[in-house]
């Protein structure tokens, strides 16, 4: 199953590196992970998007996560109402009489054309995973020349409803 | 006006001095008093000012050697072993020590040189990314990149070294940081928000195993090394006399409670006793304490204490349910969970009938070998030592089957007399870690138990032996062979003894001599007594070459891959 965890981590060298470190060494495999520093500079937030087997593989990677002495605070996202997003940079081969084609169809994504050249145009669109990967679909019959993505960063909405699955809290 | 005054003088009182100063004065307010090490150029300020200061160094013929040392040092000692070695080769040969170290949660500070940071990155001589190397390997790392950090992180890395769970904590100092003066600022408190081990269990679960052991009817308690380290043995012995619970331990948890105590079935796992097996298989509360079920004490999880409650007690809240589903998770300190433990359970279950059919298989089906011929029985050696030893010395070994032979067979009863090599099982671990012991409890007779190969990994330290006069008795038992792989090849590769037969190897009694220390070979059973019974008196080093069956394995055993009821070579 698919879950998306941040970590709120003290901004010291190597910090990453520890994460990263660890779910290889127990076999946790990253879909995406995107760090950036909070309101405070000497604290980040990581986003993790990563496959486990079950719940307990799960309790397992919270615990480990939790364990490294630079991380403050671990959550897991999956199950809460949130707020999940990812930009997206997408080159696409254009002729003249595509082009306009092309502003049409990104419209309703509400992305936008941040680069033009001669043969191509840069686009660029953020939301959740679905809507980036529509996008791209629509986009493939003219011609992708490069695809850069940042991966998932998410937060949990203001307003959430009263959940009732104890799986979610961990025992730590 | 008078606080700018007081300002004034706190700040003349700010002392200038160097990085390596810096780590001797914090070294010495951690009440360090001894280091094992090995210098080198990326150290040598750091040794320079230890030559003024008043601590000892242990002066290791191997890096290795000084980490095995100090892990022998942190296991009897009950404080950090603290470790010095150099930048690039130095460090690396650290890395064993570490790993095992983390693996058997022993306390160790380890400090490395550094290349200067104006040539960190640029492959300089002698240069290694430890804090890249050791990042799996270690509880926390540092590399100080300021010099008025220095404090801080030392004073860090012992409050993390030897607070909940223990483990080794490494700081690499570069050169240019050693010599440069900043000013000293000593640290007295930690801030480390990120690191709050709870040691005071949750009563609510407390509660819920206290009603557990009122229902049970077939309990046990697996004791492991978290005992030791919580100093919770009384509790734990209280715990078990109260409730008539049986009581097993892991490798490494042996001396946590009284070998010879009625209630003890022996050690679990892989090589552990009948009773002490079919208890885990059986039961139907397990209360895991200090324990992290590793695959050597379980076996196949299918089969392991499939009908019973399972209750884990542990500091470290990740190794419950890592492995075995906990339907009663306690997250603590051994010592307090035991203590509240025996102040909510009033009520004990009704586990006579239990205690007597262990008792009878406890009985029935001992630990076994056959003592026939002339050739000196390893087992035996071991019952040997025992005797001689009345159960009372610190005992250290390596990996494979000596050291089972002495988990077996030695017959532990007081707590942190047992040194071995559990988690990671490195040959080569045991004599230097004898050497530390005996440094840490000089006291106690320390005994070295090694097999004729592993010994032959780290003997370099028979220098420091000498150079001391330290007291250790050697024992090799000898078989000419890397005992365990050649059992596992009779076993599971019909005998073909792939590249582990050891038949050419130095005379050991001419190599110690040539380190100027005392030794003897024997053959025989009463040889093996009077020479030991010899050695333990020796006021200096003795090494006793023991010329054991070469053939003998190691049982009961459960097979790789098999459940913890299904043993072989249990007696007849």
């Amino acid at each position: 199953m698919r879950r998306i965890i941040t970590a709120t981590v003290l901004n010291r060298s190597g910090v990453l590196n520890r994460l990263t470190g660890l779910m290889t060494k127990r076999q946790f495999n990253i879909e995406s992970i995107t760090v950036g520093h909070s309101d405070d500079p000497s604290i980040s937030k990581i986003t993790i998007v990563v496959q486990v087997e079950d719940d307990r593989k799960l309790e397992q990677l919270l615990k480990q996560l939790h364990k490294q002495i630079d991380v403050l605070k671990v959550k897991d996202l999956t199950e809460m109402a949130l707020v999940a997003r990812e930009l997206a940079l997408i080159k696409v081969m254009t002729t003249p009489e595509t082009r306009s084609e092309i502003k049409v169809i990104i419209e309703p994504f509400r992305a936008s054309i941040i680069d033009v050249s001669l043969e191509n145009v840069t686009i660029e669109v953020t939301g959740d995973n679905d809507k980036v990967e529509a996008i791209i679909e629509l986009l493939r019959p003219y011609g992708i020349k490069e695809i850069s993505r940042t991966g998932l960063t998410a937060m949990p909405r203001g307003t959430q409803k009263t959940v009732y699955n104890l799986n979610q809290f961990s025992i730590i | 006006m008078k606080a700018s005054w007081v300002a004034e003088e706190e700040k003349s009182k700010v002392l200038k001095m160097s990085g390596a100063d810096m780590l001797m004065e914090a070294l010495e307010k951690e009440g360090v008093d001894v280091l094992f090490g090995y210098p080198g150029g990326a150290v040598l300020p750091i040794y320079d000012a230890l030559y003024k200061r008043n601590i000892k160094h242990i002066l290791t013929r191997h890096e290795q050697g000084a980490i095995h040392a100090a892990q022998g040092f942190a296991r009897v000692a009950g404080k950090p072993g603290v470790v010095i070695a150099t930048s690039g080769p130095g460090a690396t040969n650290l890395v064993t020590g570490i790993a095992d170290a983390m693996i058997d949660s022993l306390p160790l500070v380890i400090f490395t040189g550094q290349v200067a940071t104006s040539v960190i990155g640029t492959d300089a001589f002698q240069e290694a990314d430890i804090v890249g190397i050791t990042m799996p390997i270690t509880k926390h790392n540092y590399q100080v990149r300021k010099v008025e950090e220095l404090p801080r992180i030392i004073k860090e890395a012992f409050h993390l070294a030897q607070t909940g769970r223990p483990g080794p904590v490494l700081v690499d100092i570069p050169k240019d940081i050693s010599t440069s003066i900043g000013s000293y600022k000593p640290s007295n408190e930690v801030d480390l928000p990120g690191y709050q081990p709870t040691t005071i269990p949750n009563l609510l679960q407390v509660k819920r195993l206290a009603d557990a052991i009122a229902q049970a009817k077939k309990p046990v308690i697996l004791a492991g090394a978290g005992v030791l380290f919580a100093k919770a043995e009384e509790e734990i012995l209280a715990l078990a006399e109260q409730h008539r619970i049986p009581v097993t331990n892991t490798l490494l948890g042996l001396g946590s409670f009284p070998s010879e105590h009625p209630l003890f079935l022996g050690m679990a796992g892989m090589h552990g006793t009948y009773a002490a097996n079919t208890a885990l298989h059986e039961c139907d509360l397990l209360i895991g304490i200090g324990a992290r079920f590793d695959d050597r004490l379980t076996g196949n999880l299918a089969h392991f204490a499939q009908k019973a409650t399972v209750a884990h007690i542990d500091i470290d809240p990740a190794e419950i349910g890592k492995n075995v589903e906990t339907l009663i998770p306690i997250v603590g300190c051994a010592k307090h969970t035991a203590a509240a433990l025996l102040r909510e359970s009033t009520t004990s279950g009704d586990t006579e009938e239990w205690v007597c059919q262990l008792a009878e298989l406890k009985n029935s089906y001992p630990l076994w070998y056959k003592n026939e011929g002339d050739v000196l029985k390893p087992q035996r050696l071991l019952e040997i030592i025992h005797e001689e030893t009345k159960g009372e010395a610190i005992v250290t070994t390596d990996v494979g089957q000596h050291q089972m032979w002495t988990a077996q067979y030695y017959g532990f009863s007081k707590p942190n007399r047992w040194v071995t090599s559990g988690g990671l099982g490195t040959m080569g671990f045991g004599f230097p870690a004898a050497i530390g012991a005996k440094i840490g409890k000089p006291e106690l007779p320390v005994v070295a138990v090694t097999g004729d190969a592993g010994f032959q990994m780290t003997l370099q330290e028979l220098s420091v032996l000498q150079e001391m006069k330290l007291p250790v008795v050697i024992v090799i038992v000898n078989n000419q062979s890397l005992g365990m792989v050649r059992q596992w090849q009779e076993i599971f590769y019909e005998e073909r003894y792939s590249e582990s037969l050891l038949p050419v190897q130095p005379d050991f009694v001419k190599l110690a001599a040539a380190y100027g220390i005392e030794a003897a070979s024997v053959t025989t059973e009463e040889e093996a007594r009077a020479k030991f019974a010899e050695a333990l008196d020796s006021k200096g080093p003795f090494l006793l070459d023991c010329r054991v069956a070469s053939d003998e394995n190691v049982y009961p055993m459960i097979a790789p891959g098999k459940g913890i009821h299904q043993m072989i070579g249990v007696k007849p």
